[in-house]
């Protein structure tokens, strides 16, 4: 008897979350199901099927040219972040050194100008260096702007980790890169997992530094697919533009779900931090 | 506070006499640091530089830099029909967006604060938009709110919203909300966990205790969860603050500024003047200083803030770390 009353008691609870969790769901899901079924001014007008995608694989420069350019964009910026953040990190956790308190606030500093209000230069600035136009440009930039999350986490991940292991290898006759390559890496290896996610998404999914850095050729995949939208006389492909979504956000969120310790513990790290 | 209360470094603490030894590992210090300290030069302390450089000189998109100019940009920006309608709208978009989240977070987070299963898929729902890319996020509504293939245009039509099957960002006002709903959608997760980590850090003897003096729910939501959930609100409201005073994708893919210019962001002022309208750097950048300079005065302001409530809460934090 208790147990029916808790469980009426109960529903209006799983009601409300449950049609939560549907409105949280539906626009993915829909965006999926409607790429593949029939729509009028798309590729994919009688039945289900992959018209849709196969315009995208055929626009302008191929969906293989902008897949391309965002896996060069994407890996830049997450090895540098990863290299840069964990030479860092360690440091900044292990050692003493003139400017290390100056260099670590500047590193922070990131954080109080966005990469909204620096564009500008930034564009200015790539050509002079010779990074026009430039993929690897647009990577570095993104990598920079990772930096202050990934070397404040780098830096605890090291500081956590206990001084006996680092002592024991070094009296082993490592030398501190040693003791870094073979010993400490694995200790931080869940710090470098959630940097590396963080740095993946955030790269893979820039639209607003790929604009302003990059164009034609080079455009990673988020840009071509919001100029596909009035690719043909101002006429909007629905159709296209969902399994355009679809082919960003699938590797998103496979991630998701398979690291998603490491993300949530990203957000933790970055919540206590205050 | 990780940053404070990290321990001084033992194996730094070589003795004095050995200067060598001591020089040779600052110098391995720095050639571990090196790398960060290019990137930050290079990337982010030059452009800081050019950007002031640029906002005081005559620099036409394709024409180069033809000298300084000063104050001419800032003039020009301040007097551009467009400026204080752009301050203006990201004010008020910035004010809507985060009321909405930071509640929204706060109330999610109540939701799923408990450990069970069904709260663990919840969680795991409640977070899934934040993967997405915000233009991936920002094309998916664009689908939704069309009126030809997207379910939201004659939705609004049969609840009477709407008159017959438009676009809901036809209309200024339709299309503050329309782009809102898509931050909400997309944001409202993030900010849940945020809250969840303060929420899941207040101690539950100080509940425990305000029970047993037979306080009530009102009571003690008052006056226990929101003091101790303060920094946490405070973290979570600076961040929404700064992402809303910046925004720039949501609308550039939604509404393109329009309809009619009514939701031009400044930061979309920035690309307008840059690119479209006057092909002017140097007045976009006289504009990015603008907004550089407001963020961090806004930022300082809201940190100052947050380090006021940070200390009434570090002794509830500090049992919950020995609890750890």
């Amino acid at each position: 008897m208790t147990r029916v009353v808790r469980g009426l008691t109960r529903t209006p609870f799983h009601v409300l979350t449950g049609g939560l969790a549907v409105i949280f769901l539906y626009p993915i899901l829909w965006t999926a199901i409607s790429s593949v079924s029939p729509q009028p001014g798309s590729a994919q007008v009688h039945g289900f099927g992959f018209g849709n995608y196969e315009t995208v694989v055929h626009y302008q420069a191929g969906l293989w040219t902008y897949l391309g350019n965002s896996l060069v964009i994407t890996g830049t910026a997450v090895v540098v972040t990863l290299l840069a953040s964990t030479f860092g990190g360690y440091a900044f956790a292990r050692f003493t050194f003139p400017g290390k308190d100056a260099l670590f606030l500047l590193t922070l500093a990131i954080l109080m100008v966005p990469y909204a209000t620096l564009l500008i230069p930034l564009m200015t600035w790539l050509k002079t260096i010779g990074l026009n136009n430039s993929l690897v440009g647009v990577g570095l930039v993104l990598a920079v702007f990772q930096l202050p999350f990934a070397t404040f986490m780098m830096r605890i991940s090291f500081e956590a980790v206990p001084r006996e292991l680092e002592e024991a290898a070094l009296v082993d006759g490592c030398g501190s890169f040693g003791a870094l390559h073979r010993v400490l890496l694995h200790a931080v290896k869940p710090g470098l997992i959630t940097v590396g996610l963080f740095a993946f998404l955030a790269a893979w999914n820039d639209f607003m530094v790929p604009l302003f850095l990059v164009g034609g050729e080079n455009q990673p995949l988020p840009l071509a697919m919001v100029n596909m939208r009035q690719q043909v006389m101002g006429v909007i492909d629905y159709g296209a533009t969902q399994a355009g979504v679809v082919i960003l956000t699938v590797p998103c969120v496979v991630l998701f779900l398979v690291l998603q310790r490491h993300y949530v513990n990203g957000f933790m790290s970055g919540a206590l931090k205050g | 506070m990780t940053l404070t209360s990290s321990p001084p470094a033992r194996t730094a603490a070589a003795p004095p006499t050995h200067r060598g030894a001591r020089s040779r590992r600052n110098l391995r210090a720095w050639a571990y640091a090196s790398p960060t300290a290019a990137l930050v030069l290079v990337f982010f302390v030059v452009p800081v530089g050019l950007v002031v450089v640029m906002s005081g000189s005559d620099w036409p998109l394709l024409a180069g830099n033809r000298g300084v100019n000063l104050p001419d940009n800032y003039a020009d920006v301040v007097d551009h029909r467009l400026f204080w309608p752009a301050i203006w709208f990201t004010l008020k978009y910035t004010v809507v967006a985060t009321v909405l989240l930071i509640g929204l977070g706060l109330g999610l987070a109540f939701l799923v604060q408990e450990a069970s299963r069904w709260r663990a898929f919840l969680r795991t729902t409640f977070l899934l938009p934040t993967a997405l890319g915000l233009a991936s996020a920002s094309l998916l509504f664009y689908a939704m709110y069309s009126p030809q293939v997207g379910p939201i245009a004659p939705l609004l039509d049969r609840l009477g919203v709407t008159d017959g099957v438009v676009s809901p960002l036809g209309t200024p006002t339709g299309a503050l909300w329309s782009t809102v709903i898509l931050i909400v959608w997309r944001f409202a997760g993030f900010y849940m966990l945020l809250l969840l980590v303060g929420l899941q850090s207040i101690p539950g003897d100080v509940y425990e205790a305000a029970r047993i003096d037979g306080a009530s729910k009102g009571q003690i939501f008052r006056g226990i969860t929101l003091p101790l959930l303060r920094p946490s609100l405070a973290l979570s409201t600076i961040m929404c603050v700064t992402g809303s005073l910046l925004a720039f994708d949501q609308f550039y893919i939604l509404t393109k500024g329009g309809p009619d210019s009514s939701t031009m962001t400044v930061v979309q002022l920035v690309y307008n003047l840059a690119f479209e309208s006057k092909r002017n750097l140097g007045m976009a950048a006289a504009l990015s200083v603008i907004v550089l300079v407001a963020l961090v005065v806004i930022n300082a302001a809201q940190l100052r803030a947050l380090r006021g409530t940070d200390s009434d809460t570090r002794a509830a934090r500090g049992t919950r770390a020995v609890a750890r």
